[in-house]
């Protein structure tokens, strides 16, 4: 039995009462009104004059890749300026600051919402890491089972904060609920049949019923198999797996076009599922390593071998791959055609976040590969925690620039509200995962393969 | 100078596992197993070295690497840097993204192959080489253990080997050195 350590139970708490605090704090100091915007861009103007006297003659030298690429001065800006589409038909002056005055209110929320994400995505990974584990019978896993179900008794609590933070957002994340934009736009106006408030909502509850019912039942049958002569359960879990992953991967689809490509109502990308998809499956891998390697420190998984470990870290190698993979499957694609619809998703990101963008491809794809390419390594657990470490920064990173590029634009900034959010969803986490993994025995009796898993070795 | 050799035939990858164990806790020599199959954990038990190719693999990949950058930088970038489709050709970086599939098929092209042509040299293996099977059966469903008989006693090591379940023993006087 596994009973959260005090201290750390005590850590959760803390950071948990800090994060509200700084989210509390973030949301009551976002500017009001287009008074209070004009204050700040004449305190931003002060500092930045300062800074171009400086920069002076570089200016020349800020053309991005695309208009060095198609030897036009001013295309990319162009390009934003039609596909941005936060910024209403025909402004003016006075809606730059509207405009400037929506990001900075929506920030907080974007903050909330990335951390909120990254940790649900976690659970929800592990959860299908898990229904893969019975639908495809594996015999080395089954004594990971009962930290894989701890991990995601997060999910329920996790998901239902994304919801909420998705649907109350309203137009900070989503233009197409802004019906005067709408109205303006042709576009919006075709995909209004997808892209509407009732409907968008409806669909949020059938993912939140669909994943969280799964982890109810399985969590069950996984218990009672542990108490039972027979297989039924087991056969019951193996079914239901099945149908969880079919249904998973559809309303994985349409999640990530809800939630996250729908911030930018105009651009569209093919393979954008599978890219969230990835992220979240590796995410979710690492701390599911993670947990294992700091369950074992504590002696209280004495079945689960090095040899355990070793196959986690190679998901975790691979999955970074195959995230690597779609990330630049997809960039290299709109890079290369070029076509101002799509472009503008990286233009902003290569612009304004330039730093985060090619830093996290040397977090996610680089590190690992170099850390945990040695067979020998994957077997060393401090060599795990510190991928693990450099896996896991790397995709709040990805998330972050899912989320913020599309909501506040170049008004971002690593602040009070998005380290309160991540403290707080951090604590709660650790907190609910703890008390999860508390609940039974973590070792899981009468599975058909527990016996090849606890001998397993290669 | 003659060098002595004992042939033991088991039918058995468990009962030649076992024979491989006992043979060296007994301190004898063994010079070669010829088996008809992979056997899971002989390599560990006879006490070969672990392999190194994995190592000249990803050397290999870094020189295939290596290969796709600078031929491509000098083609694409220093030689003729010919505007096509309006793509950057300033920079190596700035019109790197079109060079990444090249780059990656070229490490993987040098690690696979020159791997497997280090793995055929490293085990004499060639066209038109002379098989080294000292006996047929071998490659069908026999296991054939070779031990080092030079400087013991050939009843003992007889009697031992047979102790270890050998279905067939016989020693082999070899007269020229390899």
């Amino acid at each position: 039995m596994y009973t959260l350590p005090s201290k750390l139970k005590l850590f959760s708490i803390i950071i948990m009462v800090l994060g509200l605090v700084g989210m509390t704090y973030g949301f009551l100091t976002t500017p009001k009104t287009i008074e209070d915007v004009k204050e700040i861009m004449a305190a931003q103007e002060g500092h930045h004059s300062e800074g171009h006297e400086v920069a002076g003659d570089g200016e020349e030298h800020t053309a991005n890749f695309v208009d060095t690429a198609r030897g036009e001065e001013g295309y990319s800006e162009n390009a934003m300026e039609h596909a941005t589409d936060l910024k209403p038909e025909g402004h003016g002056v006075a809606s730059h600051e509207e405009h400037l005055l929506h990001q900075l209110q929506t920030r907080p929320w974007s903050a909330t919402l990335v951390a909120a994400f990254f940790f649900m995505m976690i659970a929800l990974g592990v959860l299908v890491f898990y229904a893969i584990q019975f639908a495809s019978q594996a015999g080395w896993s089954p004594v990971l089972y009962r930290i894989m179900e701890g991990i995601t008794s997060y999910l329920l609590p996790g998901s239902i904060i994304v919801f909420l933070i998705v649907v109350f957002a309203g137009t900070h994340f989503f233009p197409w609920q802004n019906e005067e934009l709408v109205a303006g736009d042709k576009i919006l106006q075709g995909k209004a049949g997808y892209l509407n408030f009732p409907f968008f909502v409806i669909r949020g509850v059938i993912y939140l019923l669909g994943w969280n019912l799964y982890r109810y039942f399985s969590r069950k049958n996984s218990l009672a198999q542990a108490e039972s002569n027979n297989y039924a359960s087991y056969r019951k879990n193996f079914k239901a797996s099945v149908f969880f992953l079919i249904f998973f991967l559809i309303t994985e689809a349409t999640m990530s076009w809800d939630w996250f490509m729908s911030m930018t109502p105009h651009w569209y990308s093919t393979l954008f599922p599978w890219y969230i998809f990835a992220s979240m499956f590796v995410s979710a891998i690492t701390v599911l390593a993670l947990t294992t390697i700091h369950l074992k420190s504590l002696g209280l998984i004495p079945f689960v071998s090095d040899k355990h470990l070793h196959d986690l870290a190679k998901y975790m190698f691979a999955f970074s791959i195959f995230w690597t993979y779609l990330w630049f499957s997809q960039f290299m694609l709109i890079w290369y055609a070029n076509i101002p619809e799509e472009v503008t998703y990286f233009i902003i990101r290569i612009q304004e976040y330039k730093l985060l963008f090619f830093g996290m491809l040397i977090l996610n794809f680089v590190f690992p590969i170099l850390v945990l390419m040695n067979s020998d390594y994957k077997r060393v657990p401090w060599f795990v925690v510190i991928a693990a470490v450099f896996i896991l920064v790397g995709h709040y990173i990805d998330i972050f620039l899912l989320v913020m590029p599309s909501t506040v634009g170049h008004n971002w900034y690593f602040g009070i509200p998005e380290i309160a959010a991540l403290l707080f969803f951090m604590g709660l986490f650790i907190f609910v995962v703890g008390t999860g993994l508390g609940k039974v025995s973590l070792r899981p009796k009468n599975d058909p393969f527990i016996k090849e898993s606890e001998n397993y070795h290669f | 100078m003659a060098s002595r050799k004992i042939h033991a035939i088991y039918t058995d990858d468990d009962l030649l596992m076992q024979a491989v164990k006992q043979t060296r806790a007994a301190n004898y020599h063994i010079s070669e197993v010829f088996t008809p199959f992979p056997v899971h954990g002989l390599d560990h038990a006879v006490g070969i070295a672990p392999t190194r190719i994995a190592i000249t693999s990803f050397l290999y990949g870094l020189l295939g690497l290596s290969v796709a950058v600078l031929m491509m930088n000098y083609i694409m970038i220093q030689d003729w840097p010919q505007n096509i489709g309006g793509k950057p050709s300033f920079t190596f970086y700035q019109n790197m993204p079109a060079f990444i599939p090249i780059m990656f098929e070229l490490t993987v092209f040098f690690a696979g192959h020159l791997m497997v042509i280090t793995f055929y040299m490293r085990s004499k293996l060639w066209p038109f080489k002379k098989a080294e099977n000292p006996d047929l059966r071998t490659t069908d469903d026999h296991f054939l253990m070779e031990v080092d008989a030079d400087n013991h006693d050939v009843e003992k090591l007889t009697k031992f080997l047979y102790d270890t379940g050998a279905s067939e023993i016989s020693l082999i006087e070899n007269e020229q050195d390899h």
